[in-house]
């Protein structure tokens, strides 16, 4: 689905991301662990085209996008749900679905019942102004609007940063129910190690723009992780 | 009592104007922080759109009809194509937009000066805009009220697809969030054109309504460009309903300034008041965050 090889990206003259090979097979959940500043977000963000890589290649079913705008990546199976519950605050939260789902095609209609009945909740806010929903509503709202493009390769990153408990448990089912019904691939950074492991198949752990330790996932493994993750 | 209200009339009437100068600047200026000084010059097309009509269509009445939605089409297409070829390379660069539209502006006023020859041309009214009706014991012109009607009718149309459509969506939800948008699978690229039509596209209105006002010439937009932008930076950027009180506002005040001095003496204390006005409440009158100023 997803292949990044020898990818390095950054801003202005600092590279941030260096050299990193990763791949997310079809149908597969990869979690990226790091902390924080360790280049996760600027990783994620050249996959889905806000940043241009400076070296290296992001191959999309074995096509390189690195030149595509985000727009048109998101055409071709991604879609991006960016850190810090990001949503049109301007807009109601079914503007903020309407406006994606007027793009997207046949089906949209479909999708957007769907993704809502993954937040059941957020049925009884769609008139209300994104701006004003709690930080949990608004990442359940960003969530489903990145669904609605009906993605093969959902990039999530720390969905459940900053957000109430109550709700990290609804965020991390309804991301299991995702997984679980097949047809997608997701590339999950996550700030909680078990979390990411019982989700993913595999993991790659970052440090300072560079991937320091890979493998397979399982709960079981969160002691290795945890102890790669604090050299 | 009655030069009050006759003045009311005039600020009405100055106002519907101002905001039709300002309405589509409000879009490209307003939502999509364009400095784009050439935006008096799609007027000016407008308008000579609306004297070419005229010499294809005799009657009057039927070649100013066809003209609206025609000036419509030509200042959005000068504006997409001012666009695509030259603002879609500036907008991290606001001082070069201004400085290389202000070079389309003059352009396009020889451009208009070889067509069409320096000396102003008119176009006829139709006969049912020509005399005045009584409103209210007051004799108002029928074309002023014609300008106020296409004022209001353009307000509401741009608030409707603002609100409603599916451009009006992604023109919101690009001008909240640009990188949001585009990572959303909204083409920015594709908004920022068809804003920038549209934006345009009522700069033509504004010129066609206008030579109902007088006779037009290559300059005609200079006389509005500032006017316009001053509505928008004081009505608040980035707020439909901002310009439409700053406009009518700025009319009304321009109107009531005129009765006791001079039109240019006028001008000036509007243009005092604004910056006074500015100083104290830079945001201007409604406040939103912009792509300019986020
Ligand atoms: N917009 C930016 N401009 C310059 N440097 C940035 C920007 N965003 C992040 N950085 C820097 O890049 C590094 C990695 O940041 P980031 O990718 O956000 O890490 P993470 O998501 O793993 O916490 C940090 O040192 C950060 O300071
Ligand atoms: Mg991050």
């Amino acid at each position: 689905m997803l292949q990044l090889s020898h990818l390095s990206a950054g801003y202005g003259r600092t590279t941030v991301v260096h050299d990193v090979d990763l791949q997310v097979p079809d149908d597969s959940v990869v979690a990226v662990l790091g902390h924080n500043g360790a280049g996760k977000t600027t990783l994620l963000r050249t996959v889905v085209g806000l940043l241009r890589p400076r070296t290296g290649a992001v191959l999309l079913d074995g096509e390189d996008v690195g030149r595509l705008r985000p727009s048109a990546r998101v055409r071709r199976g991604l879609a991006y749900v960016p850190q810090g519950q990001q949503a049109f605050g301007q807009l109601t939260a079914r503007e903020n679905l309407q406006v994606v789902a007027d793009g997207a095609g046949s089906g949209a209609a479909t999708r957007t019942a769907e993704a809502l009945d993954l937040f059941p909740a957020l049925r009884g806010l769609l008139g209300r102004r994104a701006g004003l929903l709690s930080g949990g509503q608004r990442q359940q709202l960003a969530i489903a609007r990145a669904l609605i493009t009906g993605p093969r390769l959902l990039i999530l990153d720390e969905p459940t940063e900053g957000i109430q408990p109550s709700v990290v448990a609804e965020i991390e089912e309804a991301i299991l129910t995702l997984t679980d019904a097949g047809g997608l691939s997701v590339l999950l950074v996550e700030q909680h190690v078990g979390f990411a492991l019982a989700a993913a198949e595999r993991y790659a752990v970052m440090e300072s723009g560079r991937v320091v330790d890979s493998g397979t996932g399982g709960v079981e493994r969160e002691g290795l992780v945890r102890a790669a993750m604090a050299l | 009592m009655d030069a009050l209200y006759s003045q009311l009339f005039a600020g009405l009437s100055v106002g519907s104007v101002l905001l039709l100068a300002a309405l589509g600047l409000a879009l490209t200026f307003g939502q999509m922080g364009v400095i784009n000084m050439a935006h008096g010059e799609f007027m000016m097309a407008g308008a000579y759109t609306a004297y070419v009509v005229q010499g294809a269509i005799a009657d009057a009445g039927v070649s100013l009809l066809v003209s609206l939605p025609v000036g419509f089409l030509v200042g959005g297409l000068l504006g997409l194509l001012l666009e695509v070829t030259l603002i879609s390379r500036m907008y991290t660069r606001p001082l070069d937009t201004l400085l290389v539209t202000w070079g389309v502006a003059l352009v396009l006023q020889q451009l208009a000066r070889d067509v069409f020859g320096a000396p102003n041309v008119d176009v006829r009214a139709p006969s049912w805009l020509s005399g005045a009706v009584d409103v209210l014991g007051l004799a108002v012109p029928k074309a002023r009220l014609f300008i106020i009607g296409v004022a209001v009718v353009s307000v509401v149309a741009l608030a409707l697809v603002l609100k409603l459509t599916p451009l009006g969506r992604r023109i919101r939800a690009t001008v909240t969030n640009r990188d949001l948008a585009e990572t959303s699978g909204i083409s920015t690229r594709a908004t920022d054109r068809l804003t920038f039509f549209v934006g345009s596209g009522l700069a033509g209105v504004a010129g066609v309504v206008l030579t109902l006002l007088g006779s037009i010439g290559p300059t005609l937009g200079r006389n509005y460009i500032v006017d316009a932008f001053l509505v928008v930076v004081a009505g608040g950027i980035g707020q439909l309903r901002g310009a439409v009180i700053a406009a009518f506002a700025l009319g009304l005040l321009q109107a009531g300034i005129e009765y006791t001095t001079t039109a240019s003496i006028a001008k000036v204390l509007v243009f005092v008041v604004i910056v006074a006005f500015l100083q104290a409440r830079p945001q201007g009158l409604v406040q939103v965050r912009t792509r300019s100023l986020a």
